[in-house]
This record gives C-alpha cells, sequence and structure tokens, in this order.
C-alpha cells in the first residue's frame, strides 16, 4: 500500500487509486467536473488540479494515480497540498475560465440548485468575473423527447459523451469544433437511440443537459425525496421518486451497486406522468352495459351479489406485472377462501413451477455476478429491452474483459450494444448446446464462470417447461453450478413475477392457469375473473364472465370490467417487490393515491368481509406476519441469499422434446409494456420516435 | 561558421536531386548495415553521447527519451516521426523533406532499430501534399532498393508508413498526433502513461522530429564526438535555422548550435531591413516562445540555455525578425488569434483562456482597453500555463507574457492614444 501524505496527515492508501479517490478517502474533498467514478477518466475540467510537491505543476489529482508519485528526496512519501497558495489559485483559475463562457443565467435554469458549477463556484470561486467581452452562444441540439438541451452553458466535460459511448454503447454523441467552437452534439440532430439514454441529465454537472419534460416544473428544494424501488421491468432499480403535494415530479436513481449501480431506464425514470393520467380514482360498476361510478359499499354489494350465485371452482384470479406481494398475497387468500383453485400470476403463460425450486426462476448469478462471468448464453431474451441496467452491467463485462467475453445468443436478431455470436433462432439450436453438438458449448465449458440467461420468449410457449429443462441441462453439463457459482438465470420482464411465483401464486390442485382461464371464462365455465392489474391478457375473449378490475390505471382490463375496485400504484403504496434476482425490496408511499383509490390490501381485506368471508388480518404489519409465514424469503429485505441449485439438477435429467418453433421477442413495444407506460405521454413519444426510425430508410432527412 | 564538410543537410536548397542514386552519392545509407550490426545499445550509446538534443522544441535529449522504451515487451514497439510541422516562423522539417528524404528515412530505420521497433510511422502535416507525395515516393524507392522492408539488405525487418494530417496544428503535440495516426479526433493525452509506456494502439512507442530522427544517420557514420564538437557544451551539433521576417533574405540555413544571433541574420539573412539599429524585436523559436527585445539580442546565442536564461526558449529555431515599422501588439495578438483557433478544445483553461487572451488583446491593439487590463492578462496568461492538458496553454500564454515584459510602454501608449477615441463599449448581450 502506497504512503502519501495529504495535507500534513500521512495515509496509507490502496493500490491503483488516483490522487483524487485517495484525496476523498482522506475525507477531503476536491473540486471535479469531468470526473465521474464510473466513466473513462477524461481529466480536461482541470477543476481538480493540486500541488504535488516536488512537481513543477499542479497535478490533475483524478488522473494521476498514487504509484505514479515519487517520494521525496530524502525519502518522505509523496506530499500533496490541497489548500495551498498553488492549488487554490490553480482551482481559482479553472473555475473562472469555465465561468467566461457559461451564461450566468441561473433563475432560469433548471439545473438550479442541484448544479456543481453553482456549488463549486460559491466553494472555490472568486466573488466576481473580470472577463467584461461577450459570451459564446451555442446552438441548441435535439436530443429526442427526454433531453433538453442548452447548450450554451455546456462546460465540455465530455461526461455524457464517455457515458453513451462506454456505458450505454451508443455512439451517438461527440464533440465536434475545437477550442471555443467546440461543441457536444448527435451531428445528425435525431433522438438518442438508447434506453438509458437520460442518464445524461444526472451527470451533467450543470444545466446544459435537462429533463424536458421536468422543464420549469419544479425546484429541487420543494420536492419531497422518498427511496424506493421501480417496478417497470425486473431489476428493481433503486429510485428516489421526488413529489410535491399530490404529485410525483420526477423519479432519479438512487446508487445501489448490487442492483443499478447509478443509472436508470429511460422508461422508470420517465414513467411519472403516466402516474397521473387514466387513473381509476373511484369505484365503478356496469350498470346496463355502461360503467356508471359508485361508491365502495355499492361495488362491494355488486360482486358479492355475483358470487352468491356462482361457486369457488368458478371463480379465477389472475395477478399483473405491477403487482406488490402483500396483494397477491391477499389475493390468494381470498381465492382460497372461495374456494377457488385457479389463480395465476404468470400473464405471458411462462412456464414456471414453484414446487421445482426456488432457483429455477430467478436470476441465480445475481446482477452484480455478471462481472465474474466469463462466457455468456443469451436464450430468448433482449436485454437490452427487457432490463436496460442489466444490459449495461453486461456491457460492463464485456469492457472489463477487453471484449474477450464470448456472448451467445440463441433468439430473434437484437442490439445489446456488444457484439455477440448468433448461434441460431430457436429450441434446436439449444438441444445443439446441450447436446455439445454446437461450438459453443465447448466454449462455456472452458469458462471458468459460464452464465446461461433465460428470457421469457423462451418459456412463454406451451413447450416452456421443456425448454426450462434443456437450459438447465446446458447448465448443469457446462460446469456452471459450481461452489459458489450458480449459471443459471432466468430474465423475468415483469416486476410481480419473483413475488408471485414465491409465494405460489399459481393455479392449485386442478385450478386453470391464464390461458386457460381466458378460454374458460370465454366458455361460461368461468364466472367471475378477478384481475389484479391484469390487462396483458385477451380481455375481448373473456365472453360474458363477470370481471373484476383492481388497478390503478383504466387500461384494457378496466374497459372490460363489471366492477373496477380503484387501487394505488405502485408510489402510493408500501409494497414487497421481488426482482428477477430473487430480491425482496419495498417501495415506499411518496405520496397518496387519487381521489378514492386506496392501498391494494385494504381493499381485499375489505371485499373479503363483504363477502362473509374475512381474511385472517386487519392490519398490514398481520398481513406481513402471515405472508412471511408463507415466504420466508420475503422478509428478508434487500438481501440476496444464494437459491438451492439442487432443483436445477434434478430439471436437467427431466426428458425434453421440444418444438421447432423460433424464439420470439416478449415485448413488443418496450415503451407500452404496461398499463402506467401506456397511460404516459412521454412513453407515447419515445414510442413515436422509434417507431419513425425503423421506418426511416437512412437517407431521408 | 559551419563548414560545409560538417553539414547533415547538403541538399538542403533542392540544388541537388532528391532521390536515391542522389543521396546516396551525398552519403545517405551508406554503412548502414555496420551501424546496425553494431547493436541496439550502441546507437543509443553513440546518440546519447552526442549530446543531440530534441529539435521539435522541448530539446529533450533523444538518446535518454530512446533508453525510455521497454527492452522486453511483448507489445510491438513504435516509431512515430512528428512530421507535422506547423509552428509559425518554422520551415526546417519541410526542407528535409522536400530534398533530403533518404536522412529522414534512414534516420528512421537507425531510431526504430535502436528501440527495438519494426514499424515506424512519419505523421505529414495535410497542408504539405507535393513533400507528401515526395517522401512517399522516397519511402517507395527505399523499398524497391530493398533498404527497408522485410529482409532487407540492412538485417533489420522495417517497415515505414506516411500517414498525414488534415490540417490541424495540435496534431503536431505528440499524443495528439497519435490520437490522429489511430484515426481519432486529433486531442492531447494524458500524461502519465508517457507513450514509451502506452502510446499508439497502447503499445510502447518514441515519437520525435523529423530533424532530429534526420540528423541521427550523420551522427552514426561520423561519430558522437564529430557531433559533440560542434556547437556549446549541452547544446551541441547543427541545428536549422529559419529566418524570416524583417530581413533582407529570408532563409532556412543550416548552422551550429550557439551561433550569435547577430551573426546568424548579418550572413545568411542579408541583414535587418534598414539595418541593425532598426531591429525592434525577435521571436527566436517559433511563434510561442516569447518575443526579445532588441537590446537582448545584441549578444544573444542561439541554444537552448541561453535562450531559456532569458526567460525565452530556442524552440523550433524559426526565427521572426520585426523591425521598427511592426506593430507588436497586433503581431501578438495575431499570434493569441492563432492558438485561440488552434486550441483543441478539450481542457478548460486552454479553450476558455485562448479566446479571453485573444479579445483582450485585440482591444490592446485598438487601444480600447485600459490599463489595469494589463496585469490581468498577465495574470489569465500565468491561469493557463502550465494548466492545461499539453503545452499548447503555455504556447499560448508565453508569447503574451514576453510582450507584457517587454514592451509594456507600447500597451500604454497605445492605451493612452485610445482613450482620446471614443470607444464603443462591449453590448451586453442576453446569455440565451
Amino acid at each position: 500500500m502506497p504512503k502519501i501524505i495529504i495535507d500534513d496527515i500521512e495515509y496509507d492508501v490502496p493500490d491503483g487509486i488516483t490522487l483524487i479517490q485517495a484525496c476523498e478517502l482522506a475525507g477531503v474533498e476536491i473540486p471535479r467536473f469531468c470526473f465521474h467514478e464510473r466513466l473513462s477518466i477524461a481529466g480536461n475540467c482541470r477543476m481538480c488540479l493540486v500541488e504535488v510537491v516536488g512537481m513543477p505543476k499542479p497535478v490533475a489529482s483524478c488522473a494521476m494515480s498514487v504509484n505514479d508519485l515519487r517520494p521525496g528526496l530524502d525519502g518522505t512519501p509523496p506530499t500533496i497540498n490541497t489548500k495551498s497558495e498553488t492549488t487554490r489559485r490553480a482551482q481559482e483559475g479553472t473555475l473562472e475560465f469555465l465561468l467566461v463562457n457559461h451564461p450566468l443565467d441561473c433563475p432560469i435554469c433548471d439545473q438550479g440548485g442541484e448544479c456543481d458549477l453553482q456549488d463549486q463556484a460559491m466553494a472555490y470561486g472568486f466573488d466576481e468575473g473580470r472577463f467584461k467581452d461577450n459570451k459564446r452562444a451555442v446552438e441548441d441540439k435535439y436530443l429526442g423527447p427526454l433531453i433538453k438541451t442548452s447548450m450554451t452553458r455546456c462546460i465540455h466535460c465530455t461526461r455524457c459523451v464517455r457515458f453513451m459511448t462506454e456505458v450505454a454503447g451508443v455512439q451517438e454523441l461527440g464533440a465536434i469544433g475545437r477550442g471555443e467552437d467546440m461543441e457536444i452534439t448527435t451531428y445528425l440532430e435525431r433522438g438518442l437511440h438508447s434506453n438509458l439514454s437520460a442518464n445524461v441529465v444526472d451527470l451533467c454537472p450543470v444545466g446544459a443537459l435537462t429533463s424536458k419534460p421536468y422543464a420549469f416544473q419544479a425546484r429541487p428544494w420543494e420536492l419531497t425525496k422518498t427511496q424506493s424501488i421501480d417496478v417497470m421491468d425486473a431489476v428493481g432499480s433503486s429510485i428516489r421518486v421526488d413529489s410535491r403535494g399530490k404529485e410525483v415530479m420526477r423519479i432519479l436513481p438512487r446508487i445501489n451497486d448490487a442492483v443499478n449501480e447509478e443509472w436508470l431506464s429511460d422508461k422508470a425514470r420517465y414513467i411519472w406522468d403516466g402516474l397521473r393520467t387514466q387513473r381509476l380514482d373511484r369505484p365503478y360498476m356496469r350498470k346496463d352495459g355502461k360503467l356508471t361510478p359508485c361508491n365502495w359499499d355499492e361495488a362491494f354489494a355488486a360482486i358479492a351479489d355475483r358470487l352468491k350465485s356462482s361457486s369457488g371452482a368458478k371463480f379465477g384470479a389472475i395477478a399483473g406485472d405491477l403487482a406488490a406481494a402483500e396483494e397477491m398475497f391477499a389475493l390468494k387468500m381470498l381465492a382460497e377462501r372461495l374456494g377457488s383453485p385457479n389463480m395465476d400470476c404468470r400473464q405471458a403463460g411462462a412456464k414456471f413451477d414453484p414446487s421445482l425450486g426456488r432457483a429455477t426462476y430467478v436470476f441465480n448469478t445475481s446482477i452484480a455476478g455478471i462481472e465474474e462471468a466469463d462466457a455468456l448464453l443469451l436464450v430468448g431474451c433482449d436485454p437490452q429491452i427487457e432490463a436496460p441496467v442489466l444490459n449495461a452491467r453486461i456491457r460492463k463485462r464485456w469492457k472489463q474483459l477487453e471484449g474477450h467475453f464470448p456472448v451467445g445468443v440463441i433468439g430473434a436478431d437484437v442490439d445489446l450494444t456488444y457484439p455477440y455470436v448468433k448461434l441460431g433462432a430457436g429450441p434446436e439450436t439449444l438441444a445443439e448446446v446441450a447436446s455439445g453438438k454446437n461450438g459453443f458449448a465447448k466454449t462455456l465449458k472452458d469458462a471458468k464462470k459460464p452464465m446461461v440467461v433465460l428470457g421469457q420468449a423462451a418459456f412463454a410457449r406451451p413447450d416452456g417447461y421443456e425448454i426450462l429443462a434443456l437450459g438447465a441441462r446446458i447448465v448443469t453439463e457446462r460446469g456452471a453450478i459450481d461452489e459458489g457459482w450458480n449459471g443459471f438465470n432466468v430474465l423475468h420482464t415483469a416486476a410481480a413475477r419473483v413475488a408471485g411465483l414465491d409465494l405460489g401464486f399459481v393455479p392449485g390442485e386442478k385450478g386453470l392457469d391464464t390461458g386457460r382461464m381466458v378460454k374458460a371464462a370465454g366458455t361460461g365455465e368461468l364466472d367471475v375473473l378477478y384481475l389484479l392489474g391484469a390487462d396483458e391478457i385477451d380481455v375481448a375473449a373473456l365472453g360474458d364472465a363477470f370481471v373484476i378490475y383492481q388497478g390503478s390505471h383504466g387500461d384494457k382490463g378496466a374497459h372490460r370490467a363489471d366492477v373496477i375496485l380503484p387501487g394505488a400504484a405502485f408510489t402510493e403504496k408500501e409494497g414487497t417487490y421481488v426482482n428477477t434476482e430473487g430480491r425482496a425490496q419495498m417501495t415506499a408511499r411518496a405520496i397518496f393515491p387519487p381521489g378514492e383509490a386506496r392501498e391494494d390490501w385494504t381493499i381485499l381485506r375489505d371485499l373479503a368481509k363483504a363477502l362473509g368471508k374475512p381474511l385472517d388480518f386487519e392490519t398490514l404489519r398481520e398481513l406481513r406476519a402471515k405472508m412471511y409465514g408463507a415466504a420466508p424469503q420475503l422478509a428478508r429485505l434487500d438481501t440476496l441469499e444464494p437459491a438451492d441449485a439442487g432443483p436445477i439438477v434434478k430439471l436437467a435429467s427431466h426428458a425434453v422434446a421440444p418444438e421447432d418453433s423460433p424464439f420470439g421477442l416478449s415485448i413488443a413495444d418496450y415503451y407500452l409494456s404496461n398499463p402506467i407506460a401506456r397511460a404516459s405521454a412521454i412513453m407515447a413519444s419515445l414510442s413515436a420516435m422509434h417507431a419513425d426510425e425503423e421506418k426511416a430508410t437512412g437517407t431521408d432527412g | 561558421m559551419l563548414q560545409d564538410k560538417d553539414r547533415i543537410f547538403k541538399n538542403l536548397y533542392g540544388l541537388h536531386s532528391w532521390r536515391l542514386p542522389a543521396a546516396r552519392a551525398r552519403g545517405a545509407w551508406d554503412g548502414t548495415k555496420d551501424m546496425i550490426a553494431r547493436g541496439h545499445g550502441a546507437v543509443i550509446e553513440e546518440v546519447k553521447a552526442s549530446g543531440l538534443r530534441g529539435r521539435g522544441g522541448a530539446g529533450f535529449p533523444t538518446g535518454l527519451k530512446w533508453s525510455f522504451m521497454p527492452k522486453d515487451d511483448p507489445r510491438p514497439s513504435y516509431l512515430a516521426v512528428n512530421a507535422d510541422e506547423s509552428e509559425p516562423g518554422t520551415c526546417k522539417d519541410r526542407e528535409i523533406m522536400r530534398h533530403d528524404p533518404h536522412l529522414l528515412i534512414e534516420g528512421a530505420m537507425l531510431a526504430a532499430f535502436a528501440m527495438r521497433a519494426h514499424t515506424a510511422y512519419i505523421y505529414i502535416r495535410g497542408e504539405f501534399i507535393a513533400e507528401r507525395e515526395i517522401l512517399e515516393a522516397a519511402v517507395a524507392e527505399a523499398y524497391e532498393a530493398k533498404l527497408v522492408g522485410k529482409n532487407n539488405v540492412n538485417g533489420w525487418d522495417f517497415d515505414i508508413y506516411v500517414s498525414h494530417g488534415a490540417g490541424a496544428y495540435i496534431c503536431g503535440e505528440e499524443t495528439a498526433m497519435l490520437e490522429s495516426l489511430e484515426g481519432k479526433k486529433g486531442q492531447p493525452r494524458l500524461k502519465p502513461p508517457f507513450p514509451a509506456n502506452c502510446g499508439l494502439y497502447g503499445a510502447p512507442t518514441t515519437v520525435n522530429n523529423v530533424e532530429t530522427i534526420a540528423s541521427v544517420p550523420d551522427i552514426m557514420r561520423r561519430g558522437a564526438t564529430w557531433f559533440a564538437a560542434l556547437g556549446k557544451p549541452n547544446n551541441t551539433g547543427t541545428k536549422l535555422y529559419c529566418i524570416s521576417g524583417h530581413v533582407n533574405e529570408p532563409c532556412t540555413v543550416e548552422e551550429e548550435m550557439g551561433i550569435p544571433l547577430r551573426e546568424l541574420i548579418d550572413t545568411y539573412a542579408g541583414g535587418v531591413r534598414g539595418g541593425w539599429d532598426n531591429l525592434l524585436a525577435v521571436i527566436p523559436g517559433g511563434s510561442s516562445v516569447p518575443c526579445l527585445p532588441a537590446d537582448l539580442c545584441s549578444d544573444l546565442t542561439m541554444d537552448f540555455d541561453a535562450l531559456k536564461a532569458l526567460d525565452t526558449g530556442l524552440g523550433t529555431a524559426g526565427i521572426i525578425v520585426m523591425d521598427k515599422s511592426t506593430d507588436i501588439v497586433r503581431a501578438i495578438a495575431r499570434i493569441s488569434y492563432f492558438y485561440k483557433h488552434e486550441s483543441c478544445g478539450q481542457c478548460t483553461p486552454c479553450r476558455e483562456g485562448t479566446g479571453w487572451m485573444w479579445r483582450v488583446l485585440e482591444r490592446m491593439a485598438n487601444g480600447q482597453a485600459e490599463k489595469r487590463e494589463i496585469d490581468m492578462l498577465f495574470e489569465v496568461s500565468k491561469q493557463v500555463e502550465g494548466h492545461t492538458i499539453c503545452a499548447l496553454g503555455d504556447a499560448a500564454a508565453w508569447p503574451i507574457q514576453g510582450l507584457i515584459r517587454h514592451f509594456r510602454h507600447v500597451i500604454e501608449e497605445r492605451i493612452d492614444a485610445g482613450a482620446t477615441k471614443p470607444i464603443s463599449p462591449s453590448v451586453p448581450v442576453a446569455a440565451e
């Protein structure tokens, strides 16, 4: 460990870190703009210059490794002075230069209050500028519907360029021009083509790149900040929900190295306008074929009335993609009370069986574990769409290994932002890899820590179970299950799914699954169908069944419903969600549900009472106590316990005869895949932008 | 005065052919095989002993630079020859490539051999089109004669490529040049790592100036003692001086290091226009070094150390002579504009500072400034100097510092004169 003296105190610091990190460890703050721990080092802002004794010039502390410093002639360790006259002058000078061409428009700048330049000018700058000439003005750029630009404010730190190139893997931002005339641009004036693009808004240290939908909506100090969890995909990114009054104003990522590092997908970030529109804010019931507003008692009475002339076997329940564990557990209890085995949380019909064991339906390697893998097989999934943040992690691994990271894909053609080998399109290729006939089988075998990721497109088909078994066979036979390593991974797309499976929200004995329930409703074998935020089913095929829709948004399910029970969205309740890794996390209530809408578990509790079959809990605490009894892993929030790999090995011996149709894509339109997204105007504009680009020929515009 | 027998560049003026037979007649490619047979270390030692210092401007000892190259590294080593001669007032590498390209190719081979490199790149300035054509033809001749290439007659496999820039001054900075060679935007890299450790394509690389490399064959042929006997201690050998500006006969000439400036101008350039007493100032080493007023020029010798003692530098030895008709403030403002235009824009002090300094100077040249701005300008130049990634920031700051140091009274007089004229105040413009 190198020794180093920072401001007269000697420290032992880890090998290979930079001076700025060493100072941070020592608790000394060094101002910076371009340096970012998760991006490559640019060293161009010159804000972090510090005096190193013996060096003729101040040194950029972000770019100098502690190992590159030489001790003094008398053997004293390298000495850094962060408060000396030299350092102070260098930092003041840099700040003055940055302000030379930076407009002093803080009062009308959205970055105000969270601007690095503003803060550092206060802490390290002069009291007055000496530049008296005209300032530079730069034309604003179009970067799509999410990012507002005000390029005159740009200080050319190139964080955005480095993020897009390195993390997002899309070479669409760059700098053109020279000297004062240098500009950050896409050059082609088109929206950024990445599901992670809006992270540049967070990275921008000034107000050059700000959030377009959030423009002039609020000031950061007015906002109430609530730490929560995202549910737009099954990654469960850590987020901060900023709200004012009864509205969510914006969503930002939180740092969580185990899950999302500090990135967030565009969808998760900009879903907030969907939380305001199309909301179900009061109960409805169908009268004379028309949905009419009613009160809670009337709605419950209508359901009780219908159930009286039905039986448990004719009751079905489907849980949607955004349901929290609590309400699924309550609904499961209710269905059991009614004597119904018909329930399913697998809207898309994926063939998972919780009775096989947890390891067969979670992402066993863990997201952070991707950084240890040395070979990857993707089957029927497109992580770039299904889990953009997770895809960034795979890309990070690919970069760490300097491109020596073999990635094989079985399924549709996808753009992953890193190179891959397309092995085939369907199950027969998968079988070839399993039997060792495919060349990639050897790659997996030779790898020390191989990973296989199976996506929803591989399971949501009649032979899903066979595919699962084939995956398990590849993993066991190619040595992907070892001491401390489990390379069998299922990538989910719905935030609710793993919790649903953990709770056993699947058909009981002789129960119907989603597909059969829809069919049975159509034929009249099912009288009553309870949709818990389930909109991704074919609602037109439900025939004359009595449909109860409980959820937050007036989407497909609500339109078909006979009774609507308005629930809360994920920002309005404390709900447990389990991400694709099997990590239980809890959302927090940032705002209250609109109008008469209520937290979902209370709806089920009161409905059960109205039906004369009260559930065994009165409070959320009691509900959770019961739920933890049924699925203890849900109680261990924010931790990840490796699931027992035994079931995978057992599954591998299952005889398989899959079909030969190729794997498709599990998400048709990434921006419109759930009720909240479909209510969002921002998502609609993104969807339209990408649709237009697909139509574009490349020669137009 | 340098005797003809001691000249390295015998065809500096293009009086003879540049082609291979003529170059051979002048001594090029003579005994190259024997020099290579002496071994890697011997070449480095010979160059070290000769005291050759880099001719690109910084004057770093060449032999020492070569010895930084790793000896057993699995990566390939590269020599990159910097032929991006863009410094205003400098036209020496151009002459070598025009008239003596084979010296450069031979030197590149010897240098590459010394640092165990099998490949050399010559990065030539984009505007040098005729020179590039000659250089490429000369390289083809050398390949044809099996002097270079695989299994050549000299016994060291060696490939040489000519690559050209697109007209950016910054690509003459060694790491920006490497970026440009790799096909990227020419922006300087952070150091460390230094190119000897991690240069072109991440491999060990040494970057040398054309004149440095072209001097090597003669040093090897005639011996280090011959070279070291020329010039002054620590400033040995011969040097190409480019004399331009207000002289009667502007020229490029090879002379000993440490020759008195006055002798150089009077002997070769036909003297200062209007006589020595009409001299106002001299920029001794290309536009980036501070100028010297006439009174400091009388006894000045042209070498690294003597010029450093006067807070200026030998640089590329591009001597710009200015007589008393020169508007020195306007001249430096023009130089300042050049650096503003050529700043790559990567790092803050240079990107913002060069424009700031130029604007202030421009106003000073018009007499539309305030006297307190002189000190402010000096301070700003000090804030640019030494705070940037590469030396362009220094190069932009030094001429201004020289101006203020030696010609402050001229600026003050200009401001006084300007104060009597109406000044159009700078118009405030809204930020967005």
